[in-house]
């Protein structure tokens, strides 16, 4: 258990977090209705759980269904009560701990995808090792000039965290990344 | 109802699905906004509207209207700072669980965004602090809704529903649907009913248990009167001892064999004590708050917990239970009732007996002693005064926040569930008087007494004026020790005796301000004339504002110090100047 922290008076019980973090991938399905997403974001903020990654979008459209994917950090006992306290939460139809279900099927996780675009400004020498970099990580030119290019690149987190490190110094100019997008493996639904 | 009929305003609609959901009185305060819906009222006299002075009280009134019967209490408030008023009483609701469905008028559709006059982003502001909310931007959604926002507001858990109408849409036809009693909602869908092998699990640790306590709340409260009197079986079939929290109190009565007396910061050393030594702890429609654990990781050591509760979020929340049962509490302890029957028959088993043994040595602590005083009237006093001479009435009792709201816990024995009205979770300071307000408008020939301290009951003391109004005869029995008690108490433990800003310097005439009212002003000084007056007091047939002047530094015992666990309780009688300075060190400070 954690030890109390010391003055300065407060009227709670104040206790330091020392368990180890980690990360969780929620699969959330909601009504596709005004103010959802400021509810479960608001739930995110008001009780103080982590967001990482956010993703949004309808996915059933004649159900009016959306599906929110989050990535969320925190102390291991949190993630019950975070799905506890979504399900509250009356448009919520369904929320899935991606990650915990890998794991009870001995897998290390959920297949976690997220696509990134890209825009790297140069010329010359830097301009084509930038190319070349695009290339080797299996990115696609969706524009491009003779002072630029814009990068497409979808896959792993990791993997897009690279490709971003390694270009900054040949003029990368500005990111834009989806957040993660993630569906269990085999063949059954959330 | 014909097709024709059923042809309305969307103003019209909302009184007819109030009364179609049988609400009989709503408390409101009207303004632009809401005036098609006052309007609608006017012209009809099957829903009463009892006026109030501030929304904030509307509020409270629709509470203690809804604790004291069990149906949802109703609010109509105007947009703007009728809305925003009204939040304070929402996120009471929601911390006591309290149903509550608040209707709030809305700028029209087409002035949302452009900061009209007396608009306020009503759904925005009062997410948090409700279950549910909706924006109704067509006349179409407005009977859904409503059906929805009752049934939202009324199951599971009980909270407060917010349901923002713009007056275009009151103003506009449309088609109104009565309330369908099989619409099974699409997505909230509480679990009522236990699943049976942890009702068997439960038997099983109950049977077994040789130290084993009861600790309710207002889970049972909430679950229905059915759900007391199965509690009150349970006990007198197990022998168990029983504790609850301050939400729970009526649940089982305070004059019965097995009860402790209330747990927690301010509970009796025999249900706290009882509470660390036990070895198996059945949690009951309670929530392990922190008013209750004290310090969590000496909270209970040695026991096995098992929690019964309708909200799956309660489980786990701050201290980790070894058998979590999701149901409703009622259908969960008929379960457990006519499972323990089955199993063990109605024998009570004497391996108890050495708990109760323990407890008797507990119990001779005599705990909430305190030292009676010829010339000044203790406030443990009072309120044992006010008890004997309302105990064989029909009798409400509602609180303010303070010392005098646990002196009342304390000393007031509640025999009955619904009678008694606190603001436990958010300890809201001037909520008793509106509550006490609502509580009459649903029992008007009951005894209604509001225990107040100085400092709370100036809160809202407005709403003494709705009282007059709908002749509501409500008794405001002030503890009047000039300060605010338990901020004092507090910094006499915390802050090294500095009285920053806890004493009220210029306090009014209550008599005084209770004639301006129009209502009855009663003093009391001598603990000799305070059987009469409380007399006085209850025979009049009008509200009546009772200043009571006690002891200005008495504290509230017993009581948990910061830092410290159940084990650790500091008794009256230990209670010197030099224990309470040093009770708490400077490790303790940061936790009160």
């Amino acid at each position: 258990m954690n030890q109390p922290l010391q003055p300065p008076a407060s009227a709670y019980f104040i206790t330091e977090e020392k368990e180890p973090s980690e990360t969780r991938t929620l699969a959330v399905l909601v009504d596709n209705e005004p103010g959802v997403l400021a509810r479960v974001i608001g739930l995110f903020s008001g009780r103080g759980y982590n967001i990482e990654s956010l993703t949004v979008s309808e996915t059933e459209h004649e159900k009016h269904l959306s599906r929110i994917t989050i990535v969320t950090s925190g102390a291991p006992h949190i993630f019950g009560q975070i799905k506890s306290q979504l399900e509250r939460i009356v448009p919520v139809h369904r929320v899935v701990d991606l990650t915990l279900t890998a794991r009870a099927h001995g897998q290390d996780g959920a297949i976690e995808r997220e696509l990134a675009i890209v825009k790297v400004a140069g010329k010359g020498e830097q301009r084509l090792e930038a190319l070349r970099l695009a290339d080797a990580f299996k990115a696609e030119v969706v524009d491009a000039t003779t002072e630029h290019f814009i990068f497409q690149i979808t896959g792993r987190v990791s993997k897009i965290d690279q490709f971003i490190a390694i270009v900054a110094p040949l003029g990368l100019v500005e990111i834009c990344r989806t957040g993660v997008a993630a569906l269990t493996r085999g063949k059954d639904g959330m | 109802m014909t097709d024709s009929q059923r042809q309305m305003t969307g103003a019209e609609m909302v009184v007819q699905a109030l009364k179609d959901h049988g609400v009989e009185h709503l408390f409101g305060y009207p303004g632009g906004a809401v005036l098609p819906i006052y309007d609608a009222l006017f012209q009809q006299e099957d829903v009463r509207h009892i006026l109030v002075r501030h929304e904030q009280g509307a509020g409270h009134a629709a509470e203690g209207y809804a604790r004291s019967t069990g149906k949802p209490g109703v609010m109509l408030v105007t947009s703007g700072p009728g809305a925003t008023n009204a939040v304070t009483p929402l996120q009471d609701a929601l911390m006591d669980s309290i149903p509550l469905v608040c209707i709030t008028g809305q700028v029209p559709t087409t002035l949302i965004g452009s900061d009209a006059f007396q608009e306020c982003d009503t759904v925005g502001i009062t997410r948090p602090c409700t279950k549910h909310n909706w924006l109704v931007k067509s006349v179409a959604d407005l009977p859904r809704i409503l059906h929805e926002a009752f049934y939202v507001a009324t199951s599971g858990r009980p909270g407060p529903v917010v349901v923002d109408i713009p007056k275009d849409v009151q103003f506009a036809t449309g088609t109104y649907t009565p309330p369908a009693p099989t619409d099974a909602h699409k997505t909230y869908q509480p679990k009522r009913s236990p699943e049976i092998e942890r009702i068997r699990a439960a038997i099983e640790l109950m049977a077994a248990a040789k130290r084993p306590i009861l600790y309710t709340g207002g889970g049972v409260i909430n679950s229905g009167p059915q759900a007391s009197q199965l509690l009150r079986e349970l006990v007198s079939l197990t022998g168990f001892p029983i504790t609850s929290t301050l939400m729970g109190l009526g649940a089982y009565p305070a004059s019965g064999d097995n009860w402790l007396g209330m747990l927690g910061m301010h509970g009796t050393y025999e249900a706290n004590m009882a509470m660390h030594d036990c070895d198996l702890m059945v949690c009951i429609g309670a929530r392990f708050d922190d008013r209750i654990t004290g310090r969590l990781d000496a909270f209970s050591p040695g026991s096995r917990k098992i929690h019964i509760d309708i909200d799956p979020s309660s489980i786990n929340k701050t201290v980790h239970v070894d058998l979590p049962i999701i149901g409703d509490v009622g259908a969960v302890l008929a379960d457990i009732v006519g499972a323990w029957r089955q199993m063990a028959g109605d024998a009570k088993p004497a391996r108890l007996a050495d708990w109760w043994r323990q407890i008797a040595l507990w119990r001779g602590r005599n705990c909430l002693n305190y030292k009676p005083n010829a010339d000044v009237i203790m406030p443990q006093y009072a309120v044992q005064r006010l008890y004997e001479l309302t105990r064989d009435r029909e009798t409400y009792i509602t609180t303010e926040v303070g010392q005098h709201q646990m002196w009342a816990a304390q000393f007031y024995g509640f025999e009955e569930p619904n009678r008694w009205m606190t603001s436990g979770g958010l300890g809201t300071m001037g909520y008793g008087l509106p509550a006490a307000l609502g509580v009459q408008i649903a029992h008007p020939d009951a005894l209604v007494v509001d225990i107040a301290g100085d400092a709370s009951v100036l809160m809202t003391m407005q709403e003494m004026s709705a009282a007059v109004q709908h002749d509501a005869p409500i008794k405001i029995f002030i503890l009047n020790n000039q300060y605010m008690g338990m901020v004092r108490q507090w910094q006499q433990l915390l802050h090294g005796n500095r009285l920053s800003n806890s004493y009220t310097e210029a306090l009014p005439d209550f008599v005084k301000l209770a004639e301006a009212y129009g209502c009855v002003g009663l003093r009391c000084q001598k603990p000799g004339d305070l059987d009469d007056a409380i007399q006085e007091m209850i025979d009049v047939r009008r509200p009546v504002l009772f200043d009571c002047r006690v002891a200005n530094l008495a504290n509230c015992f017993p009581m948990i110090p910061s830092g410290k666990a159940h084990n650790e309780i500091l008794l009256p009688d230990e209670a010197t100047d030099e224990a309470v300075a040093t009770a708490i060190d400077a490790k303790g400070r940061a936790l009160v």
